[in-house]
């Protein structure tokens, strides 16, 4: 690149001042500015903007995929489906699986960070192994699960087995198998394993990236200052990364809230609706179920924990700002 | 392994000479030896759970179907020998071929799409648009966080109504909403740490802007579109819910809803076909996504902490 190792005189042309308007059209700022920024701003105005408004025009509507013409119904959908003893479920459902999955990341991830932090061999395929849940597209990871935890076949029966408690008369007997996926409460803890499973990966590698932002003055003045490895951990690192890990939270909260694909694939909301959560029943709903409005009124229940999730990563913006 | 140990730091069979090692007391040097066994088992806890069901799977993809559903065999054994016959039932019998030529068109026009759009947008946020570039960042990043449940329902009508149901190009036309946000934010922060002066040097030189971008910014942000390419190629093939909602006839579905819905069907499982059709897929994803991972963090921490 000549153009920038050579060194012709300076001319007068500083920031502060624009192009004269003398120069050619593609050399203003002011009109050069929006015209690159305008195709992203339309498209996300038209395909999630427009969608966003539709999706709302929709729950109080009572379109469905036969009449999609809107007549407006007021709260009639609302209430439907808030009678609905499914809907409760799915809605229970999926508090439980978001906040007692997090809950679970917010240890395993702290650990997971300091491990992934220190020196070890084998440090690199580590790495890549416990980064695999988030790499791998969902449906092809609840894929490999929906294998694991088959009826028949799954080699954690088999260990089970193996080591005495799975059969008859041992302590999950008398079944030969535990059918993971059949009884209400072991397909929701499958369900939670597998969320805590996936989002641990993203909100280590988060905390990882913070622990690498504290100055090792830090560690060392705390040596210095005698205090051992694990407090030098507990008040030292921790307290500093609390923003951080709520940032890693955040995402594992909305991820885990709004994912569809682990029930769908997984249990497609059995036995008996058991599993259901908030974006499963609005697909069922919504689009095998024909009935639109109710599916779109489902689905904005997933709309609050977005506002919070977004005033959150506000604040944390506005506070790397002023840093 | 090439981990640095830092000098000083006592390791075993180091080499007299290669680290200095201080006089070992036996009890700090018992201390230590627990705490790298510690260290070595939650590694080995975190890496066998998060592997557990990729190993099955790999693993299972060789098996006969003789050897698979006998339960009288060792599960966790080749009773017999290896063989390749599923991979080759995969593309021989099934349409993963196509859902693989499907998933490779969507990512090709989702990334042009989201090249073209997203950075020159993050170039006019850091350098045309003055202060507010910044704030209109975040926002568009926040749109990013919009998820595909949310507005699958609306989303299908608009797709009718573009001719688009039932066709892969639906998913070319949707999935930059999430690829554009993700990826201006990230060549934000290219953009950010590429000086002023280049431009200006090449402006000063007699290059229009435009000119000056093309010649000078470009060149010097290539591995912040790469990185782009990357991400739009790895949300794509992670896609699942618009993808569900879209496409109904197997010729046109990807491999996310096309093994999920089309190698599934009732209780006939051909669960090594299966296996394969995910981890031909799944590993090489993983993956790409491992060695850019950095990128995606620094874009996640809104470029807070440098991944």
């Amino acid at each position: 690149m000549n153009a920038v190792t050579t060194t012709p005189p300076r001319i007068p042309w500083t920031n502060d001042e624009p192009p004269a308007q003398g120069r050619y059209l593609r050399d203003n700022t002011r009109v050069l500015g929006p015209v690159l920024l305008l195709p992203a701003i339309v498209y996300i105005v038209a395909l999630v903007g427009i969608p966003f408004a539709l999706a709302i025009a929709y729950a109080f509507s009572d379109a469905s995929v036969g009449d999609q013409s809107l007549n407006w119904v007021g709260l009639r959908n609302f209430r439907a489906i808030w009678g609905d003893a499914t809907f409760q479920m799915a809605l229970r459902n999926t508090i439980y699986f978001t906040f007692v999955s997090q809950a679970v990341v917010i240890v395993f991830a702290s650990v997971l960070a300091i491990v992934l932090d220190s020196d070890f061999h084998g440090k690199r395929l580590v790495r890549f192994l416990v980064l695999l849940p988030w790499t791998t597209p969902i449906a092809l990871a609840v894929i490999a699960w929906l294998w694991t935890l088959d009826s028949v076949y799954s080699p954690l029966d088999a260990i089970l087995r193996y080591v005495g408690l799975l059969g008859p008369g041992t302590y999950f007997g008398p079944g030969k198998s535990m059918l993971w996926l059949a009884k209400p409460d072991l397909a929701r803890l499958s369900i939670l394993m597998i969320h805590v499973w996936r989002t641990t990966p993203l909100a280590a590698v988060i905390v990882l990236a913070g622990l690498a932002g504290i100055p090792k003055e830090l560690n060392e003045a705390a040596a210095i200052d005698g205090a051992s490895e694990a407090r030098q951990i507990f008040l030292v690192r921790i307290p500093l990364l609390l923003p951080i890990l709520a940032v890693a939270v955040l995402y594992g909260v909305v991820f885990t809230f709004t994912d569809m694909a682990v029930v769908y694939i997984l249990t497609r909301g059995g036995p008996m609706d058991t599993t259901q959560v908030l974006s499963s029943w609005a697909f069922f709903k919504g689009v095998e179920g024909t009935n639109l409005a109710q599916g779109a009124a489902i689905a904005l229940f997933l709309f609050p924990i977005l506002v919070a999730a977004a005033i959150v990563m506000l604040r944390f913006a506005k506070r790397t700002e002023t840093v | 392994m090439s981990t640095p140990h830092p000098a000083g730091e006592w390791r075993p069979g180091a080499k007299s000479g290669e680290t200095w090692a201080p006089e070992i007391d036996p009890h700090m040097r018992a201390k230590h030896v627990a705490k790298r066994g510690l260290l070595y088992s939650v590694a080995t806890f975190f890496a066998v759970f998060a592997a557990l069901p990729f190993a099955w799977m790999v693993f299972t993809i060789f098996k006969t179907n003789q050897d698979l559903y006998n339960s009288k065999n060792n599960p966790f054994l080749y009773n017999d020998p290896p063989t390749l016959d599923n991979v080759r039932l995969l593309f021989r019998d099934t349409k993963y071929p196509t859902f693989l030529w499907n998933t490779l068109i969507v990512s090709i026009g989702v990334v042009i799409i989201t090249v073209v759009i997203a950075v020159p947008a993050a170039y006019a946020l850091t350098r045309l648009v003055g202060g507010w570039g910044e704030g209109l960042g975040i926002a568009i990043f926040m749109v990013y966080l919009i998820p595909p449940t949310l507005l699958f329902i609306p989303m299908t009508r608009t797709v009718a109504e573009l001719g688009l149901k039932n066709s892969k190009w639906s998913m070319v036309l949707v999935y930059p909403t999430f690829t554009i946000p993700f990826c201006v934010w990230l060549m934000l922060g290219f953009f950010k740490s590429i000086p002023w002066d280049i431009e200006e040097q090449a402006m000063i030189d007699g290059y229009s802007r435009l000119g000056a971008i093309w010649k000078a910014v470009i060149p010097l942000s290539l591995p912040g579109i790469l990185t782009v390419i990357v991400f739009s190629t790895a949300l794509t093939l992670h896609e699942f819910v618009y993808a569900l909602a879209f496409v109904t006839s197997s010729d046109q579905k990807t491999i996310s809803i096309g093994v999920t819905t089309e190698l599934v069907r009732g209780d006939v499982f051909f669960w090594q076909s299966l296996m394969a059709a995910a981890a031909i897929v799944a590993i090489p994803v993983a993956l790409l996504y491992t060695l850019f991972l950095d990128k995606f963090v620094a874009g996640f921490t809104l470029g807070a902490v440098k991944g």
